[in-house]
């Protein structure tokens, strides 16, 4: 029972926390913002407003959260036939992971109002997981976990295996890093002992997932735990902290971070494997057999992954 | 003197027959992800030399009194501790070489290669031959890395460390990051070629 309402109590404060941003816009004035492709802010009032003011781009003070210093270019701002909706447009593209602080002058008589566009949190946090699982995929653009990676992309079913293995550990252990890296490393300056204490929590993590697994589910254990050992010396594993301690991300983009990698890390070792098992019945060059073709395989992956630079979902 | 030539065989050991990169196929994550330049190269090669050498001598050293049920806690611990140091070190010294390996110093504590020498070497052997060992598996990576990024430099910008050898860049392709596959797919192809080939020959004769 009592459980049961903890969790609940959790949930709720979860939502609280995600919805936070999203009640935060709607006052006043204003009754909506949102970027529009990568140059334009739209900005919903809640009353008709002075076209004069609005489309006066000489009003306007734009600039990123963090640089108040480094103000915007606006071009032209235009006020629909109601007077409810202004569209502004900038001279140059927007970044738009970022906060934006609008300030308008005169606007309904007030001296000035000021208002923050951002992207909805739960985008943005979806955002982290698409560029650690396609744009910046670990293994083909970053390179890393890649003795692992030519070692078990033989076969599917061990592919399979090996990246739930990962992505389980990966969550874990970034978890855990995160926890004490910043209540831990942080308050008492040891910030130079990174490297020890990740890799630490790492090993850890893989022995307690080797016993927890072992004694609850021996089915999985028999079919899993092979490869338990080779994930200790990986470097997808620890690079993930690492890059967590770096960006200073909060706990749900860690989890995120941490999510995306282990089902990027997944996606290749699946894709790589299904080529594999193609190559066994191919007929190829003798001095080409075993890993030369493997790296030229995952070259033409990588090419391919390159597509997905530009991807912007949200 | 015998010890003198012991010696030489560990280190031409590491750089030749068991070379980490090209016959073990051990660490290859830096060597397609930041061999670009001869000098990146040059630069990983020293930092996974250094924690090489230092690793392998302090497990030698201690190697009588690590219990064998934590050997492998031991071995993580002893690198991730040299590991530090050298990323320190660079990090105060030399920040723009630091800059351009970005993470890969971090992660030289996963190299599978430097554990594996500590499990199959050090922990066994005297300090001397761990040291020498060491060097001979440190040099090795480190030819292995120069190799490839002077392979990547010349052809990709017509470079050799920074400076222009070529004056025209000959295959522009071998200096985007995702070449490097290509590139260590293609070397490990044409040693294998060199390989068939000798054999041929000597089977001829």
């Amino acid at each position: 029972m009592m459980t049961l309402k903890n969790s609940k109590l959790v949930v709720l404060a979860l939502l609280a926390l995600f919805l936070t941003p999203l009640l935060a816009q709607a006052e006043g004035l204003i009754a909506g913002q949102k970027f529009k492709g990568d140059k334009e802010i739209v900005v919903t009032f809640a009353d008709p407003v002075d076209k004069a003011v609005v489309e006066n781009v000489a009003n306007y003070t734009i600039y990123e959260e963090p640089d108040p210093d480094i103000r915007l270019v606006l071009e032209t701002a235009t006020l629909s036939e109601d007077g409810k909706v202004a569209s502004l447009f900038f001279k140059d593209a927007l970044n738009t992971a970022m906060t934006h602080v609008v300030n308008v002058k005169g606007l309904a008589g007030i001296e000035s109002t000021t208002f923050k566009v951002s992207k909805s949190y739960l985008g943005y946090l979806f955002g982290i997981m698409i560029s650690a699982l396609l744009i910046n995929n670990f293994v083909f653009t970053k390179y890393l976990g890649l003795c692992v990676f030519f070692g078990t992309s033989k076969k599917k079913s061990t592919a399979k295996g090996m990246g739930v293995v990962f992505t389980i550990v990966m969550v874990v252990s970034a978890i855990m890093s995160w926890f004490f890296y910043n209540f831990i490393l942080i308050p008492y300056n040891l910030n130079f002992l990174q490297i020890v204490i990740f890799i630490g929590l790492v090993s850890l993590t893989v022995q307690a997932v080797d016993t927890v697994l072992r004694k609850v589910n021996p089915v999985l254990f028999n079919s899993f735990g092979v490869f338990l050992v080779l994930v200790i010396a990986n470097c997808v594993i620890i690079a993930v902290p690492l890059i967590v301690a770096n960006n200073n991300y909060n706990i749900f983009e860690t989890f995120m971070l941490a999510l995306g990698a282990g089902g990027g890390f997944l996606l290749a070792l699946y894709l790589m494997s299904s080529v594999s098992e193609r190559m066994q019945l191919a007929n190829i060059p003798p001095t080409f057999k075993g890993l030369p073709i493997a790296f030229i395989v995952a070259g033409q992956f990588a090419m391919a992954f390159l597509g997905f630079s530009g991807l912007q979902i949200f | 003197m015998a010890n003198d030539k012991s010696s030489m065989q560990l280190i031409s050991r590491g750089i030749l027959s068991e070379n980490p990169i090209f016959k073990l196929a051990l660490s290859m994550c830096p060597a397609v992800g930041i061999s670009t330049t001869v000098m990146n190269g040059l630069m990983l090669g020293i930092a996974v030399l250094f924690v090489q050498v230092f690793s392998s001598v302090t497990i030698s050293i201690f190697k009588n009194l690590i219990h064998p049920r934590i050997r492998i806690p031991t071995y993580t611990l002893t690198i991730a501790t040299w590991v530090t140091v050298i990323d320190l070190v660079l990090a105060a010294y030399m920040p723009e070489a630091y800059a351009k390996m970005g993470i890969f110093v971090k992660l030289i504590v996963a190299f599978a290669i430097i554990t594996m020498r500590l499990e199959m070497f050090a922990c066994k052997e005297s300090v001397n031959d761990s040291f020498w060992d060491g060097l001979g598996m440190g040099l090795g990576f480190m030819i292995g890395m120069m190799v490839i990024g002077f392979v990547r430099e010349l052809l990709g910008s017509g470079m050799i460390f920074g400076y222009d050898v070529l004056g025209f860049k000959p295959l522009l392709f071998f200096i985007l990051p995702s070449a490097g596959f290509f590139v260590v797919g293609l070397m490990m192809a044409f040693f294998n070629w060199i390989e068939i080939f000798y054999k041929r020959t000597k089977g001829l004769k």
